[in-house]
């Protein structure tokens, strides 16, 4: 993102607002949604889902991440799968682990 | 691009003016860092290695006063002479600390990282000078505070490196500044490697493209991710066991538990894996930190001693990445014996056997790079020449702990020590040596006695191997580990006890033969043979810098005419051609993809 | 360039389209993930491996934290509307949203500050529970990281703005740096405020 003419910036603006809206409106529904009480399973899965849209606006178009370069997702990708393992595989192990 | 001519502010324009603190301690040149790094790593080393001769000492005379200097240590530690066990279990736990993390890593990665990479890649520093000053500075604090932990009431850490709960969670204060080391040591390590990330990918000269690099510079590189995305975790987990310690809280301490016959006054509900398992997340991917490096100085001085290219590099390259890859998968190895499930097992064990194949692609690759070649035999090349056959027996004992079944004997065993000792002594710092002898007449301007140097080599091969080839023999007749009698008071270890003095008669030799090395490395300082640029006819761009080089290292920015190991190109009168010489023979205008050819003139 | 400058600090190069502070930022950012990913993998182990679980309503505010959390994202939006205001080359409004930034930091850390000594006065500490254990300690983290990131937010507020005068190429990438590890402090409390509040 070298060049910044006025119209490429006015439309970032434009951007930015309208995520500023749609985030605050995510924010709403996730409150909303956890006195619902649908369960423990479904409500794990409905906040992280809101959460993963809502961290993605910020990332994608705060952090300008949705027109970055090839290496930055590189890097990103494979941080997300350590990320992914480190989160799942000592749980994995625990449920697998044998009873004494 | 309009700020061409923006001054950037943190130029040092008028360096000729710097002092004696700016030039030599708080200096941000990469050459003073590195070397800072070097010789704050060596010392650490001498200073692990001495905790490992008096625990020798235990080991080979249980019970015995260690004379002349045992009584130096206090009633606390050895009254009389005679060693604590809990004194044991701090030098125990201190030797692998200090080895690990204050000793290899900062010499390998902080010394040869930093003032080779950029040399080798033709710039004039790191990306962020400042920030490698930082880094160096959270190093010394954090080794100041880990070496003063000796002194805390109870002493230092005595868990083992590995500091697992709930035992850690309940021993003296030196476990909490241990952990407090730990955290500077890590933010030393994590500004490092953005800085050597940034530093190879943005700063590489002009010609020198990723397959142009030479190995070290990988080797560096993707060691340097490992240690950016493998340490935060261990980092998170330090945090919550000084939490259980200091705030009392539960992370790690289960329900119920009882110690010394009472209650722990805990919330419990923790879990001592989650320690475990974060602790060995950063742990596994850190033994290819202590070795990556210690493969790319040995690629580097076999190309240059055989006057052959590498055979195999951009298999080596493809290895290292997948070996880099694979290291974050494979870390429950370590935790078989744990209570797994066979499904996780055979996860586990899946996953370390094929990290085992990479390996064996680069040894295998710089094997057959010797084949056909002249080889010199000088003091780096016999070094990094060990290091092969070392590392082999490193890795080929490590395959039987990598199989779950078999690692139920093995787990927590002498054969573990036996197998992680060869592949990080006679190998890794067998590299290192190699590469201090090496590098050694580009930092100074001088270089090392030969004669000193194998009188270093020829007894250290030796004594190594008497010191831990009798470890897989222990192991195997079922002696545990950090064991403070060595085995003495197990029936079945009575008829491999002998070997304890084996051993540590075989480190005493070790300790005398590097007394050639710590000669050598400062007398050389005065009367070592001076070089000039290239005194190995070598081919990488750090040979082009004068030695040692100036701040800014090269008169003008070097450009990558070609790869790193062009010896003995067919055709040519001189039996190498470097990277920074431009081609010999005008040939017209070539492809510019093509090597050899001439870059295109920007 | 003389060849002691070092290239690439503030232009980008051509063929990795960055420059050295922006792929530096990202890389920390990465190491950061898995900084916060670890302690999302304690509160995962902890949280199933525990026999009880309190909803995080027992516990804890969650009307003060959805604040927190529209306060949060708000001041991204700021970050972000200073660093293009800089684009704009408009540094009286880079100097007003930036302002809002850190003064919304501010408030953050007061209504965190509300929020701990709430906890304390009813005698709920880190050792209470496992689930406070990881409560405290994750939003301690997070909030280590606020503070962090508003030091730096002031300083190119304060005395950093210096920079626009003799370097506003510079600066501007300071300050998207500076946004970049703003937004990524956002984003993980976007994370931690459903998984710790409202599950």
């Amino acid at each position: 993102m070298t060049s910044h003419d006025t119209a490429d910036i006015d439309k970032h603006v434009r951007t930015y607002i309208l995520v500023f809206v749609s985030l605050m409106a995510l924010t709403l529904v996730t409150v909303a949604v956890a006195y619902l009480d649908l369960g423990v399973a479904a409500g794990i899965g409905v906040a992280l889902l809101i959460a993963s849209v809502k961290g993605s606006l910020v990332a994608c178009f705060f952090m300008h991440l949705i027109d970055e370069r090839k290496l930055i997702y590189t890097v990103l990708a494979f941080t997300v799968f350590f990320f992914l393992a480190v989160l799942l595989l000592p749980v994995i192990t625990q449920a697998n682990a044998v009873e004494i | 691009m309009d700020e061409n001519h923006e001054v950037t502010h943190h130029e040092e324009e008028h360096h000729q003016e710097l002092g004696f603190w700016r030039k030599y301690v708080f200096s941000v040149d990469h050459k003073v860092i590195g070397i800072q790094y070097a010789v704050t790593g060596l010392v650490f080393l001498f200073f692990g290695f001495c905790l490992m001769l008096l625990m020798r000492w235990q080991l080979a005379y249980p019970g015995q006063p260690l004379p002349v200097i045992g009584k130096l240590f206090g009633g606390d530690r050895m009254p009389g002479g005679i060693m604590l066990p809990e004194f044991y279990n701090q030098l125990g736990a201190m030797h692998g600390t200090i080895m690990v993390f204050l000793g290899v890593v900062p010499l390998a990665v902080g010394g040869f990282g930093n003032f080779v990479l950029p040399l080798q890649i033709g710039a004039p520093d790191m990306a962020f000078p400042r920030l490698n000053m930082a880094s160096y500075w959270s190093y010394f604090i954090g080794g100041v505070v880990m070496f003063l932990s000796f002194f805390a009431p109870g002493g230092a850490a005595q868990s083992g490196w590995t500091s697992y709960p709930p035992l850690s969670i309940i021993a003296d204060s030196g476990q909490t500044v241990w952990l407090l080391g730990m955290v500077f040591l890590i933010t030393s390590s994590l500004l490092g490697s953005v800085n050597f990330i940034v530093t190879v990918v943005q700063l590489r000269v002009e010609g020198l493209t990723f397959m142009r690099m030479p190995f070290f510079v990988w080797s560096q590189f993707v060691t340097a991710f490992l240690l950016l995305l493998a340490f935060p975790p261990l980092e998170a987990a330090a945090f919550m066991q000084l939490m259980d310690r200091v705030a009392d809280t539960s992370f790690f301490m289960p329900a119920g538990l009882v110690i010394s016959g009472q209650v722990a006054e805990v919330s419990g509900g923790g879990s001592p894996l989650l320690w475990q398992h974060l602790f060995w997340f950063l742990a596994h991917p850190e033994v290819y930190v202590l070795i990556l490096p210690a493969m790319g100085i040995v690629a580097e001085i076999i190309a240059n001693n055989t006057r052959k290219p590498l055979w195999g590099y951009k298999s080596m390259v493809y290895s290292i990445l997948f070996l880099a890859f694979m290291s974050f998968i494979v870390w429950a190895h370590h935790m078989f014996l744990t209570g797994m499930g066979t499904f996780m097992s055979s996860f586990f064990q899946t996953t370390t056997m094929i990290i085992s194949i990479p390996s064996v692609i680069i040894i295998t690759a710089l094997l057959l790079s010797l084949w056909g070649g002249s080889i010199r035999f000088n003091t780096p090349m016999l070094f990094a020449l060990a290091f092969l056959p070392m590392f082999g027996i490193g890795g080929l004992t490590g395959l039987p702990l990598g199989l779950a079944a078999a690692d139920i004997h093995l787990h927590d065993t002498y054969y573990v020590i036996g197998h992680f000792h060869y592949v990080v002594a006679p190998g890794t710092i067998f590299a290192l040596f190699a590469g201090v002898y090496y590098w050694y007449p580009k930092a100074t301007g001088r270089r090392m006695s030969e004669f000193l140097g194998k009188l270093h080599f020829w007894p250290s091969l030796l004594f190594m191997n008497g010191v831990f080839m009798p470890m897989f023999i222990q192991g195997l007749a079922g002696v545990q580990r950090r064991l403070f009698d060595g085995g003495a008071s197990y029936a079945h270890a009575e008829p491999v006890l002998f070997l304890n003095k084996v051993m540590t008669h075989s480190a005493w030799g070790l300790a005398i033969a590097q007394l050639p090395f710590i000669i050598n490395f400062f007398l050389s300082l005065k009367r070592g043979k001076v070089v000039d640029s290239n005194p190995w006819q070598a081919t990488t761009l750090e040979w082009l810098a004068p030695s040692p080089p100036p701040h800014g290292n090269f008169a003008s920015v070097p450009v990558a005419y070609r790869g790193p190991y062009e010896y003995s190109v067919p055709g040519e009168d001189s039996d190498y051609h470097p990277q920074f010489e431009p081609d010999r023979v005008a040939s017209g205008p070539r492809d510019p993809g093509e090597p050899g050819a001439t870059p295109a003139t920007a | 360039m003389s060849a002691e400058a070092i290239p690439y600090t503030v232009d980008v190069r051509p063929d990795t389209g960055l420059n050295n502070v922006k792929l530096g930022m990202w890389l920390f950012l990465a190491s950061e993930v898995m900084l916060f990913g670890a302690l999302f993998a304690g509160y995962i182990l902890l949280r199933v491996g525990g026999e009880q679980w309190p909803a995080g309503r027992e516990y804890l505010n969650v009307p003060l934290a959805t604040l927190n959390t529209v306060v949060l994202i708000t001041s991204s939006v700021t970050m972000v509307m200073s660093w293009a205001s800089l684009l704009r080359k408009n540094f009286g409004k880079f100097r007003l949203y930036m302002g809002g930034t850190v003064v919304l930091g501010v408030v953050f850390l007061i209504i965190k500050y509300i929020e701990y000594t709430s906890k304390f006065d009813h005698h709920l500490y880190p050792s209470t529970n496992t689930f406070l254990a990881i409560y405290f300690t994750l939003t301690a983290l997070h909030g280590l990281h606020v503070i962090g990131g508003m030091a730096v937010n002031a300083y190119l507020w304060g005395p950093g703005a210096k920079m626009w005068k003799t370097a506003p190429q510079q600066f501007t990438n300071r300050v998207e740096a500076a946004g970049l590890f703003w937004h990524f402090v956002d984003l993980v409390w976007i994370f931690l405020f459903p998984v710790l509040y409202l599950l």
